[in-house]
């Protein structure tokens, strides 16, 4: 059939094979790095513990001197006065933050695979124009843009809408070149072939013969992007000024406001805040780990 | 993702024809060009999407800030003017503005520098045979589930407190006498800088990690003949070969670092917040941006303000990768 010559092969090189099953490391640990490395996971566990020990006794003793090592018994209290407290409205900023995030990362994941197959597997006229074009978009920071963009969401009447922090944000470049890499490296062109071969059109390549490949990286680039927006501050932070309607990171930002005296309830909520990412996190740590080392390194 | 080549399910056989109605060779010709089409179509169909939501929400905002910049664009003003350069005239004069380049600058170098150095020593600690190493990883990277507003908030309340902080607490034990963070900008400073690290340092030395992993364990064994010590295999073999890998994590943490605001922002409450301290010491250029924006009502001199905050980074972005890419090329 004459739909196979336009077929093309990838392009030759950047197919950078990762020493991932190199020779062993020669090194074994010291008992310097053994004390280093503990020092250092002490340090970066620690104000995570910190936090439940705040959260969970009476705000008293959060002032106290020697301070408290070991978590108390008011942890129930402080949540439940947290998510009571209706100037934070945290409850209502964590749905929000949920239905954001979520939305955004299943859209991020779906376009970035399809487009990330079309620039790893298709030829078209302007492929690496277009590629590049998105290489630069990446580095325009949303700070430079607040203002037009504002006035935006006055236009469209998104201000403090849930809208204003998701649809702006549903595709990243970011997610393409991860997705058209990994393409690159686990879909082999004689798969597509075939395909073409066998009369398939190229939504049902995607479907049925790329998007199952991609389902490793789909999953580390859906957690990655769940973290980003779920702890996304600045822009929420700008037009989600009404109170009543915040994701989750603004709500705290209304209790450190108006309620800075009182830690154990901040604590509490920074806990609540925090708490879907650390069980994420617990969950799927070598993904989320693979996915920053890797990611980075291909980026 | 490793770069394990498992092949895919086969595809499920050919697309089942439908019975051919009326005359055959035309409707094969019909189904020959629809399959053109599909091929030719298909490419712009799959990467539409995003330049659709990068046209409105990123190319439009950016020319109509560049727009915004020569203009007096304010909700209160009824009507707009054209002002040519007044704007940049006027921010070139604020001293304001260069205060809060001033504290952005210090901060990032604050920050960035012994971040990435301890980042890379921590790599370098994790990339070593050890029992329970994922366990050190794991607990290294955790940080990253903190959002910069907990951050913010843990260190910022409790660490950096002035009558009851644990900071203040340890300098005690020490015969230190308590320290008001928020009071002076190398204080401030070193507050925001340590929160930052706190949350980055982990994240950078897993990068690190990953290069290292890549490194031929060969180079350090002929090393290890050739009588080299551990220090100089790290300086000489470890260091040059990363030097893609920290030129990326230099030119991001340019990027995020000089558009610092949660951490500064988070540091006081109140209605204040945007002016970073009293006097402004720990304010930086993203702040003043907003503060223009939202404070002052000011839209024409935030977007100046914003456009030169990019020319900012894109320089210092420069300047760094300038002097990285020397980095162990000299010895």
């Amino acid at each position: 059939m004459t739909l196979t010559t336009q077929v093309v092969p990838p392009p030759a090189g950047r197919l950078r094979v990762q020493a991932a099953e190199a020779a062993p490391r020669v090194h074994r640990a010291g008992p310097l790095t053994v004390i280093g490395l503990t020092v250092a996971a002490i340090l970066s566990v620690f104000p995570l513990y910190w936090m439940v020990i705040i959260a969970s006794r009476t705000n008293a003793s959060a002032y106290e001197w020697p301070p408290a090592l070991l978590p108390g018994g008011n942890l129930g209290e402080n949540v439940r006065r947290v998510l009571d407290n209706s100037d934070a409205a945290i409850l209502k900023g964590i749905v929000n933050s949920f239905v954001a995030a979520g939305t955004i990362t299943i859209s991020t994941v779906l376009f970035s695979s399809i487009a990330g197959f079309a620039f790893a597997k298709l030829r078209f006229r302007g492929r690496n124009a277009l590629l590049i074009a998105i290489l630069l978009t990446m580095m325009i920071p949303v700070q430079l843009n607040i203002v037009p963009l504002y006035r935006l969401m006055i236009e469209l009447d998104w201000l403090n809408d849930i809208k204003a922090v998701t649809i702006p944000f549903l595709i990243s470049g970011f997610g393409i070149f991860l997705m058209r890499q990994y393409t690159l490296q686990s879909v082999p062109d004689e798969l597509i072939e075939a395909a073409r071969v066998d009369g398939c059109s190229t939504w049902r390549i995607f479907r049925h013969v790329v998007a199952p490949a991609l389902r490793p990286a789909a999953a580390v680039l859906g957690l990655l992007t769940f973290m980003q927006y779920w702890n996304e501050f600045f822009w929420p932070f700008i037009v989600l000024a009404d109170p009543s309607n915040p994701t989750v990171q603004v709500s705290l930002r209304t209790l450190n406001s108006a309620y800075h005296q009182d830690l154990a309830q901040i604590f509490a909520g920074t806990l609540i805040a925090t708490l879907p990412l650390a069980v994420i996190f617990v969950l799927f740590f070598r993904q989320i780990i693979r996915g920053i080392m890797e990611g980075a390194v291909k980026g | 993702m490793s770069i394990d080549l498992n092949a895919p399910a086969a595809p499920r056989g050919g697309p089942t024809t439908p019975p051919g109605r009326g005359d055959p060779g035309r409707s094969q010709r019909m189904k020959t060009r629809l399959a053109k089409l599909d091929i030719r179509v298909s490419p712009y169909l799959y990467v539409a999407p995003f330049f659709v939501l990068f046209a409105i929400f990123g190319l439009y905002p950016t020319v109509y800030t560049i727009w915004l910049s020569f203009t007096d664009t304010s909700p209160l003003n009824p009507t707009t003017n054209f002002v040519g350069l007044d704007n940049y005239a006027t921010l070139i004069g604020d001293p304001n503005f260069w205060n809060s380049v001033f504290n952005t600058l210090g901060m990032f170098l604050l920050a960035t520098v012994p971040q990435l150095l301890l980042a890379l020593v921590l790599a370098n600690w994790l990339n070593r045979k050890l029992r329970g190493i994922h366990f050190f990883r794991a607990a290294i990277a955790i940080p990253i589930v903190t959002s910069t507003a907990v951050v913010a908030l843990v260190f910022g309340l409790s660490f950096f407190a002035r009558d009851f902080g644990l900071a203040n607490g340890l300098l005690e034990l020490v015969g230190v006498d308590r320290i008001d963070w928020r009071a002076e900008r190398w204080s401030s400073w070193l507050s925001i800088a340590t929160m930052v690290d706190w949350r980055w340092t982990g994240y950078n030395a897993l990068i690190y990690l990953a290069a290292m992993q890549a490194i031929s364990a060969d180079l350090y064994e002929a090393a290890e003949i050739d009588g080299a010590s551990r220090a100089r295999q790290f300086w000489q073999i470890t260091v040059p070969l990363l030097r893609p890998t920290i030129i990326f994590t230099v030119i991001i943490s340019t990027i995020y670092g000089l558009q610092l605001f949660t951490e500064p922002l988070m540091f006081t409450s109140g209605s204040g917040a945007l002016g970073g301290g009293s006097l402004g010491q720990f304010q930086t250029v993203t702040m003043f941006v907003v503060e223009a924006m939202r404070a002052h009502q000011r839209w024409g001199y935030a977007a100046t303000a914003g456009l030169v905050l990019l020319l900012l980074i894109v320089v210092v972005a420069a300047i760094n990768f300038a002097l990285v890419r020397r980095l162990g090329s000299e010895r």
